[in-house]
Parts: C-alpha cells; structure tokens; sequence
C-alpha cells in the first residue's frame, strides 16, 4: 500500500504531518450538511470509500459501503472539518501542559481536521533540526494534520534572523515569534523582505511592549476597579498600523493574530482597503467574552491579548461577519493547574479552546442571532488558505474531511474533563450547545463522540 | 432586611450599608473596651487566628494581632520572609498547611490582586483581606469610615476628595465604595499619570487639579511613594509636592484631613497640615484595633449587638 500521503494527497498538503490510519468506510445518512463553499445547505447522504467523498445523494439514498459503517445523522449537521491556524501543542519542552498527540486529539474533539502549530515551544522552533524532529513526531501521533511554524527571530530574542528559507523547505508553512511581538521595526522589515526568498506567512503577535508594559488585562473600567495593570487597546492597533505599513512596503504577506480591540479591526481595515497583502484573525474567546469576567478574578479569563470591552467584541464580530477579519483561530493555549492556581497577576496567559470553539462560537453568536452558521462554518475553515493550504470541501473526489454536529445537544463544559491535557478552558463551566459526534480528519477518523455513538451507530 | 456580612471579608462588595453600619456600632463597643484597664473580652477564648503576611506591614499587622488577643483568640504570625514562603511555597500549599491547624480566621495581606479569595476557596476558615496587591484593604476603608462617622455623625452628603497617587492605591479603590455606600460624594484627584481610565465608573468624579478642594468636607491623602518617580508617572517629586501636597494653607477651616499612613512629611503632606487639628490621622490609627476586633467579632461569632460589651 502506498503511503497515506501520497494516495490521500489531494487534500493532505504535504506540508501537514500526522499519523498513517486506514481510510474511512462510511455512510453519513440524513444529515444536513452546510458547506458555504460549495452551495450545499440540505440534508443529505455522504458515502466515504477509502477516505474520500464517493457520492452525495438525496437522505436515504444512498447504501453504506460494503464492511463499512453506517451513521444515522437525521437530524445532525455536517460541516466541512475546521482548520486551527492557532495552537500551542507545546512539544518540545512543555509535556506537561500538552503534547502533539493530546493536542490534535482535543482539536478533533473540536470538529477540527487540521492546526497549526506555534513555534513559541523550548526550544523554540528556530532550525531545521528541531523542526524534522516535530513532524517526525507529528507523523508518529497527530491525530489530524499539523502545520508548523518557526520562529521568525532565533530563540524568540527578536535580533537575529532564523535561517528562513532553510526552515520553509524543511517544512515550515511560515513564521512568528507568536508569544512576543517583533519589537524592532528594523528586524521585522528584514524578515518581509527575505520572505521574497523563504516564501511562507508571516504571522505577527502585534503588542508594543511599551505600552502594554506589566498589564495583565484590558485597560478600561474594570482594571480601574480591581487595580491590575491594563494593556491597552492601542498596544495592539499602534503595532499592526505600524506593521501593515512595513508589509505595504515590502510588498509582503503578513497574518495579524489574535486581534482583540476595535482599534485593530480600523487598522486592518485601512491596510486592506490601500491594498496590503494583510489577514486576520480573532479567537472565540474574544468573540463572545468581555473583560467584566475578570472581576471574577478567575485566572481562565488571563489571555493575551486580554478579553476587552463589549464593544470591542462587537466591532470583532461585525468584522468577521463582513471579512475583514478573515478567519477564527483558537490560540489554544494549555497551562498546568499550578500555573494557574495563583493570584491572577501571576498566573500563565491563555486559554485551551479546540474543545470548545464552535459551540461557543455557535451558543453566543448563531443562537443569538449576531452571526449566521455558514459565516462561522466559512470563518472556521478559512485558516487553511490563509497559509496557502488547500481547504476542506464537501464535494466527490476530495479527501474526508468533516463534522458531525448535533446542534440540538447541549453539555457542561468541562463537566466530564477534558481531552486536551489541561484545563485551563475560559468556557468552563457554561453550558453550551453544538456537540461534535465526528470528526473525519484527512480522511480517517479522528475522533467520535463516545456515550452518543453508541446509541446512533448501527450496521 | 438583615445586614450582609461575611462569611469573608474580601472586598467592600461583600458588605452592604447595613453591614457596614453593624461592623461600625460594634466597633463602638470595642472602642469603649479600648478604654479600660484589662482590654480584653472572652469573644474568641480558644480559637485560633492566623495572619499570613506577604507584604511589609506595621499598622496593619499589629492591629489585627492586637486586635485577635484582646478578643481572647490565640494568634499565630507568619511573614513571608524567613517561612516557607521564601522557600518557593505556593500561597494553597501554605495555606492548606496552616488549615491544618483548624483556625477560625486567616487574615492575609498579598502583594497580589484576588489573593485573598483564592485563599478563602482553600480553606474552611473565614478570611480576611488586609490588601491584596492593587486591589482592596477593606478593614482600612472600615476603619476610615469609622473615624469620620465618629466625628460627622453621618456620612449622607458628606464631600470626599482622595488625593494622590490613585493607580496605586488599594485604600482608594476600597475607600470609595465604602464611603460611597455610606452616602458620602467622592472626588479622586491626582496627576493624570496617577488616576485610572475609566475610575468615575465606579461612581465618583475624577480630576487632576486642586482647584475645587475648597469643596470638600474631608481631604484624603494618600501615600506618593519614591518609586512612581522612578518610573516617570511624575517627572519629580518637587513638582508632585508644589501641585498636590496638602498644606496647612491649601486647607478650609472646618476640613477634615485624613491619611492612611505612613506619612511622607513634606511629599504628600505638609508637615504643619500633619500637625494641624484639622488631621484625624492618630484616631484614625487609633481605629484600627477596634474595628478590627469587630470584623473579626462579626465573622465569627455575629451574635446579636447588645450582647458584646460584657
């Protein structure tokens, strides 16, 4: 047999790594499947035969593959699987909080089919050494398909370059120093002209460090009240005015990250409508959370960049909606209990969030109204093309690669723990709707929903 | 309506006006205790109350420590320095250690915001926050409150001005909610680089001059510590003094002035305004062991007021 990648190649860009399964032999019967994509907004039966779309046809139609499984999914929605441009799987060096295995399984408890990878590990993935020996890894235990990124400056200390081209040939889909922002302006700018030679996007953490200095949450009302040191929104929006306009000269491709303040959104805006090469991104954590949480003192609501105001988050989501926010990334963020078990100027930043994306996404904005489905279906799949990588699809001929949603279910969150290996989820606790059943990833799957498959599966 | 108090004291929010009032009257009543020969009452006889400290402290510490022994309690004293603390300790190891020990209160001061209720989510003993970090010292605001309601009767209507270096002030931010609910108006000035975005949304008026001081029925000045000129929130002490500092000059007869110690003489205050009658300063150092053995008192015993002075 030859080798997963190479026959399921069609959807498996061969900068993704994970580990070789059979292809799946699946009926999916009935579900309404919504692919924004492709126009496809009803229910349906979906045949896999050897991990591809063998045939779409009206519910009931259609037989299961011989010695395969039928799912009855009436009822159920069948999305294309979303794509994580987001995550810290935290390998090498901090084991303890997640790894590549734990990591893509949480993100295929999530409904997504592929992520990528943050180089802000220890060490940093700032060689080519370092990076062979994580898709080796990936290769041996990812779950769904990794992408990695590698640092733009050697170990993060924002001077000297990594050996880019070197690094995007050994596999890396493009750069950032994601956890720190390029501070020097001079530095960025020689990293967006060798991008000329290297290829790959350049993803920037944009924060300047002057102004958001010992901040541990969003400036405003609420740090006024419980005397912890803001971040301001300007800390952001100064550095991707300043960025976009060294991209506007360099002619280069850049991906904001995690953009959390209005100001932000107005400066992305700007530098799409002059023509810049620009994108970006926003979690789900700032899409549906303000900084009133933080009253709690709950040290799950400490990210970076901090949850900001209610009409921050409104201003992102009018942008994700009309697009000038191009996609939803997660910024999966594990921590150890210890890390945050501590006063919350000293606990770790971030959140876990694969787990849980399109159920908040789908709870707080679907079911509310502020967003349609097909815009967060459309905005949760579009980080694969951000990073030049061919995006899920339901049509006959392409790889598997899907969700089996039960938008009706609604559970706990962390109610029964969770996969990823921490528990660090700023959604604990709610209750939510939008339960994943399936997740078919590079055409095998990759994660089923367990009390649920047992009462649905038959044949 | 039964005034809120406890089971902690973590923040003013914990305490309605009601509650603050009870916390107050029976603070009265240890104040009168304050006046005998044997200042001690059998309240606490054989519980134990620890004082976890993780920040420098004089006037705080002794007082709850005096305040737990004149309530008969025994009191166990832990400063950072020195304990396990220094040896790397995490505040829930400490804190699960010393509960061990089955005390009926842990009274924590922390350089940290929210320290304070994490510690009460470790322990079944009620806490108490000395300060925790930026955030709040309520027992300071408690007893603020008590030293001005001494002197005014009531606080309804009363006009407040904090003055100073806000951003940093834990006694601010617990100082205006408690007045506040007491009735007073509260105005925080300071320079602009020393008052937070967005304060007036918890109620008060912000400005950054002195102008309208005339206004105020009581000035509180708060500490303006070396360090914000080191980091350039004011270009120099000198001129943080000829703006801000409160003399006996830039005083109204009849203005009430307070300060939560300790003083920087010729910074924040002058030292003929620190000598002048208009200073409660002494009364209210003086309030502390009261209102302390009141808050304790209220948290853990909470029996009706008239039953105390015994």
């Amino acid at each position: 047999m030859e080798s997963l990648d190479s026959t399921l190649g069609a959807g498996l860009d061969q900068r993704l790594f994970h580990r070789d399964r059979p292809g799946a032999e699946l009926l999916i019967r009935g579900a309404h499947v919504l692919d924004p994509r492709t126009g496809l907004d009803e229910p349906h039966d979906i045949v896999i035969r050897d991990g591809q779309f063998a045939e779409l046809g009206s519910p009931g139609s259609l037989p299961a593959p011989e010695d395969g499984e039928l799912f009855d999914a009436t009822g159920k929605h069948v999305f294309p699987g979303f794509v994580d441009p987001h995550v810290h799987l935290r390998t090498p060096g901090q084991e303890y909080k997640e790894d590549i295995e734990s990591g893509t399984a949480a993100a295929a408890a999530g409904g997504f089919c592929a992520v990528i990878a943050m180089p802000n590990t220890d060490p940093v993935v700032d060689e080519p050494a370092i990076l062979g020996s994580l898709i080796d890894r990936a290769r041996q235990v990812a779950c769904v398909p990794v992408g990695f990124l590698a640092t733009i400056t050697r170990g993060l200390n924002g001077q000297e370059l990594t050996e880019m081209a070197a690094l995007a040939d050994a596999g890396a889909l493009g750069f950032t120093d994601d956890g720190k922002p390029v501070v020097s302006a001079g530095m960025l700018r020689k990293a967006l002209a060798y991008q000329r030679l290297s290829g790959g996007v350049i993803a920037l953490h944009e924060e300047d460090p002057e102004l958001s200095r010992d901040g541990v949450m969003h400036e405003g009302a609420v740090s006024a009240r419980l005397g912890l040191a803001g971040i301001p929104s300007v800390s952001e929006s100064t550095m991707i005015a300043r960025d976009a306009a060294l991209a506007r000269y360099e002619n280069s491709r850049v991906h904001f990250q995690h953009l959390s303040a209005v100001e932000s959104v107005r400066a992305l805006e700007h530098a799409k409508q002059a023509g810049v090469r620009v994108t970006g991104e926003v979690t789900p954590h700032h899409l549906t959370l303000t900084d009133d949480l933080v009253r709690t003192l709950d040290s799950r609501f400490k990210m970076n960049p901090p949850l900001r105001a209610d009409g921050d988050r409104r201003a992102l989501v009018d942008a994700l909606r009309s697009g000038v926010i191009d996609c939803v990334a997660t910024d999966h963020a594990p921590h150890a209990r210890h890390e945050k078990e501590v006063p919350f100027e000293q606990a770790a930043m971030g959140t876990t969030g694969l787990e849980t994306a399109f159920a908040a996404l789908f709870t707080e904005l679907v079911l509310p109204g502020e967003l349609d489905l097909s815009v967060v279906v459309e905005r949760m799949t579009a980080g694969a093309g951000l990073y030049d990588l061919p995006t899920p699809r339901i049509a006959v001929g392409e790889p598997a690669n899907l969700v089996v949603v039960d938008l009706q279910a609604s559970y706990e969150v962390g109610a029964h723990g969770y996969v990823s290996r921490s528990e660090n989820c700023c959604f604990h606790g709610r209750n939510l709707h939008g339960r994943v059943l399936l997740t078919l990833a590079a055409g095998a799957v990759a994660f089923r929903e367990r009390m649920l498959v047992e009462a649905t599966w038959a044949g | 309506m039964n005034p809120r108090i406890g089971p902690h004291l973590i923040s003013i929010e914990d305490l309605d006006r009601a509650g603050i009032e009870r916390i107050l009257d029976r603070a009265e009543s240890f104040a009168e205790v304050a006046g005998r020969e044997i200042k001690k009452v059998p309240a606490l006889r054989g519980r134990t109350i620890v004082n976890l400290f993780y920040e420098a402290s004089t006037r705080t510490s002794s007082s709850f420590e005096l305040a737990a022994k004149r309530l008969s309690a025994d009191v166990v004293s832990i400063r950072s320095a020195g304990s396990s603390v220094d040896k790397g300790e995490s505040l829930k190891d400490t804190v699960q250690t010393l509960s061990a020990y089955d005390p009926a209160a842990i009274v924590i001061r922390s350089p940290h915001a929210g320290a304070a209720q994490l510690v009460a989510g470790w322990t079944p003993a009620a806490v108490i926050n000395a300060g925790d970090g930026k955030h709040e010292h309520p027992t300071q605001a408690l007893l603020d409150t008590f030293t001005l309601r001494r002197r005014l009767g009531a606080l309804d209507g009363t006009r407040i001005w904090i003055v100073g270096d806000v951003l940093h002030s834990r006694v601010a931010r617990s100082n205006i909610l408690a007045l506040q609910r007491m009735g007073a108006q509260v105005t925080v000035c300071g320079p602009p680089t020393l008052i937070p975005r967005e304060i007036e949304a918890l109620g008060c008026d912000a400005t950054s001059s002195l102008h309208r001081l005339h206004e105020a029925d009581v000035v509180y000045v708060l500490r303006m510590q070396n360090e914000r000129m080191r980091d350039s929130f004011v270009p120099s002490l000198r001129e943080y003094a000829q703006r801000y500092q409160i003399t006996a000059a830039r005083l109204k007869p009849g203005q009430l002035l307070m300060q939560p110690g300790p003083v920087n003489r010729g910074i924040e205050l002058s030292a003929d305004a620190i000598d002048s009658p208009a200073a409660l300063i002494g009364e209210q150092v003086k309030a502390g062991v009261a209102v302390r053995m009141a808050v304790l008192y209220e948290l853990l015993v909470g029996s009706p007021i008239l039953a105390v002075a015994a």
